[in-house]
């Protein structure tokens, strides 16, 4: 670890910080409907766009209302998405002539990408046309973030409302979340990053001449044929574009294979620090937006302190992890020096070196973006374990876009309610009394997310013809390569131990099975929960309330959040990457 | 059945701005302003591209300085990204590196390690100023020339961290390579 390594780590969660309240106030203002200085642009768009859908923009909506037109709407985007893939060679602007995306694939990537997961069983450069990168998967980063953002708004009028049966109107949080938010920070950052070397364009693939031609060898039914290799040729595409939303709506998706690893799509340190940035921006910026929207800014701090402890830990672990040298290398320099970073190179780019690596990667699965500037298959053990854990605990140290937030206040609800049981009083919060539905509906949220992990996880360990054959690492490793696919595509992230073989039937439909459930299975008790709440009556606070707005709240629901982890999820981890360290400092070798 | 038209129009109307109208603005607006990056940062000789300064190139033979390890279909291949996503207790990783450094290898000194691991997406352009200094007694020796030169040439070509403080030092092989290929 260095010097200029944790002040890179200072400069990210700095800027993070100062971010989060212009932001959260920001999107208060759009969502509350109050004067933005884009309206004079934007009002007549949103007009026009009600009115040509036939959406009723005064039009309020109950829990259910609110629920059922997210699921059409992401229905619909599915259903649009799994076309243009399975007819992209009947399309324009497909320059390589790429054919049509196999049923199971499609099937995958279209679920992947309408649940904000972005898991990606393809690799973009060889299967996607320019179009469907565009049209079927780039649309979806805006969408699924901005359902995203809609839903964490309607928990938020749900806990702020008193003895009301709605949650506001989808359509227009929907619209609002695109139109004022996701867009106008995209085209700017967009730009930004094409300065950087981000490429945009619609080119056929460029061929170059190399400066050494190179001399390949192939064995062919026992016979060696050398050919002689001149040229490189050199993938194009509109990315930045799509790289802006990928980011900042924690979607992920890469247009590459190599994802934010390519140069194409993260040249420099800047463009890097940009990406790692805009992760945390609309995540951070809600946890300001719920303090100002129920009218407790101290109690949006205070989440927001839970989560930055629980970052801390995390790239503060795996940043030692990934600084140190691999015991099993002979005759290899892995010393950190003036002129070179050290530590465990393999699966990361020189230009970000250990640091950088090791904070994208924590902070790519803290949200649950998924995108990865570094091979996390690659890392130490315990470096590896960092993202993994990160997904376990929910997908709530900043999180998505939205799901990090109301994946959050389902802790916060169970904080609160063990604060009661632990006084013996019925809890409140924030003017609302928790009662036995609202506990259960926080408990069913928790519930199915371990099971989707831990159920799959273990029927693909248990099966020599299904889940096996798709480990490449063996050895503790290969559990870890399998925990992780089911904790990435079930918290909605997105990234990988991407070694895991994990285009086959049995994987393409679990996986896609566990991102559907992961994502709309468990919306609908939290949009319960908010409709519940939503309709109490105010609770006036007394001595007795226990304060949701402390550092001992904090702590309380950093606790919650690690205690429920561990309690489902160590013994896995004990047999996958804790094994994994203990034998690789033994000296074993898979 | 309302939500239903308003899904799949709302769908269609939004998917025209985002998915069409979005990326061609932006292509309009990078191709105006930045062209040479949105264009790929394409390095041109005589007509001629010759590749990219974002896109690594295999080098081999003691003449060149060698770029790292590629997992990119058979080596900078960009058109197959990737890394190895070798765990690193796999005995594929471990002998693959001992072979590595076996072809690097130069005296007792040990081996940068960034010259014998693969890249995360099998074409980074650079390695660390070490591995550059690494190697230089060898392509000095090759090219019949001091070896200060060639350390001065090195020295010329380490891109320092962005603002001073971002990412690391790291050196581009194909332009020092190109810069090496017009010394004499």
């Amino acid at each position: 670890m260095t010097v200029n390594g944790w002040l890179q780590i200072g400069v990210f969660i700095a800027a993070v910080l100062l971010c989060a309240k212009p932001m959260g106030t920001y999107m208060a203002a759009v969502f509350e409907r109050r004067r933005t200085r884009l309206d004079p642009i934007l009002l007549p768009i949103e007009k026009l766009l009600y009115r040509c859908t036939g959406i009723r923009a005064d039009e309020e909506m109950h829990w259910t209302a609110y629920c059922a037109s997210m699921l059409t709407f992401s229905a619909a985007t599915l259903v649009l998405t799994y076309l243009i893939e399975r007819l992209q060679h009947f399309l324009p602007l497909n320059p390589q002539h790429l054919g049509p995306v196999s049923p199971y694939l499609a099937w995958n990537t279209a679920i992947s990408f309408t649940t904000n997961t972005n898991w990606q069983a393809y690799s973009g450069e060889t299967t996607m046309s320019y179009l469907t990168q565009m049209l079927g998967l780039a649309t979806h980063n805006f969408w699924s973030a901005a359902v995203g953002i809609s839903l964490a708004i309607a928990f938020i009028r749900g806990i702020a409302r008193k003895e009301m049966k709605t949650l506001g109107n989808f359509w227009v949080d929907m619209t609002r979340s695109i139109l004022w938010v996701l867009l106008p920070i995209c085209i700017v950052y967009s730009l930004a990053l094409v300065s950087q070397g981000v490429i945009q364009n619609f080119h056929p693939y460029t061929t170059a001449h190399l400066v050494q031609p190179q001399t390949q060898t192939t064995t062919a039914d026992g016979k060696t044929v050398t050919v002689t290799v001149p040229t490189q040729t050199i993938a194009q595409g509109p990315v930045a574009s799509q790289e802006a939303i990928k980011m900042l709506g924690t979607n992920g998706g890469g247009f590459f294979n190599a994802n934010s690893a390519h140069p194409f799509e993260n040249p420099t340190p800047l463009s890097n620090m940009l990406e790692m940035i805009s992760i945390f921006l609309i995540p951070a910026g809600l946890t300001v937006t719920l303090g100002q929207m129920t009218g407790s800014p101290r109690h949006g701090w205070a989440v927001l302190g839970a989560m930055l402890i629980l970052w801390f830990v995390g790239v503060t672990t795996c940043y030692w992890a990934e600084s140190q040298p691999n015991p099993l290398f002979h005759g290899v320099n892995q010393q950190t020096t003036s002129l070179q970073p050290g530590g465990n190179m393999e699966g990361k780019e020189v230009r970000f070196g250990i640091a950088d690596s090791a904070l994208f990667a924590t902070v790519t699965t803290d949200a649950s973006c998924g995108a990865v500037n570094s091979m996390h298959d690659s890392f130490t053990p315990i470096g590896g374990m960092v993202p993994l854990v990160n997904m376990m605990l929910g997908e709530v140290i900043f999180g998505g876009v939205g799901a990090g937030l109301y994946g959050i206040l389902i802790f916060v609800i169970l904080a609160v309610f063990i604060a009661g049981l632990m006084v013996g009083r019925t809890p409140e919060y924030l003017g609302n009394k928790i009662q036995a539905y609202d506990v259960q509906m926080a408990m069913l949220y928790l519930l199915i997310f371990p099971l989707i992990i831990l159920g799959f996880s273990a029927v693909s360990v248990l099966t020599p013809h299904l889940g096996l054959p798709g480990i490449t690492n063996p050895g503790p490793h290969g559990l870890t390569q399998i925990l992780y696919a089911y904790s990435s595509t079930a918290g909605n992230n997105g990234s990988a131990f991407a070694g895991l073989n994990a285009n086959t039937p049995w994987y393409n439909l679990s996986l896609g099975f566990a991102m559907f459930i992961g994502r709309f299975l468990m919306i609908v008790p939290m949009l319960a929960l908010a409709g519940s709440l939503a309709q109490k009556k105010h609770v006036p606070e007394t001595l007795g309330t226990f304060p949701v707005t402390t550092p001992l709240f904090t702590v309380l629901l950093t606790s919650v959040i690690v205690i429920v982890g561990a309690l489902t999820f160590f013994p896995a981890l004990s047999l996958g990457p804790i094994l994994e360290h203990l034998l690789l400092h033994a000296g074993r070798t898979f | 059945m309302k939500h239903l038209r308003i899904a799949v129009l709302y769908t269609l109307i939004s998917a025209v701005v985002l998915g069409i109208g979005y990326p061609l603005l932006i292509t309009a607006l990078a191709q105006w302003f930045f062209p040479h990056q949105a264009n790929g940062s394409l390095i041109v000789r005589s007509g001629k591209v010759i590749g990219s300064q974002l896109i690594g190139q295999t080098f081999t033979g003691p003449e060149y300085f060698h770029s790292r390890p590629s997992a990119a279909g058979n080596g900078y291949d960009a058109t197959a990204s990737g890394g190895s996503n070798l765990a690193p207790t796999n005995h594929i990783l471990i002998q693959e590196v001992e072979q590595r450094v076996a072809a690097q290898r130069v005296g007792s000194a040990k081996v940068p390690v960034d010259l014998v691991t693969a890249s995360a997406s099998g074409l980074d352009p650079d390695i660390t100023p070490a591995a550059a200094y690494y190697q230089a007694p060898r392509v000095a020796k090759a090219r019949h020339l001091q070896l200060a030169a060639v350390r001065a040439l090195i020295a010329q070509h380490i891109t320092p961290r962005q603002f001073g403080l971002l990412g690391e030092k790291c050196v581009n092989v194909l332009e020092l390579n190109l810069a090496l290929n017009q010394m004499h």
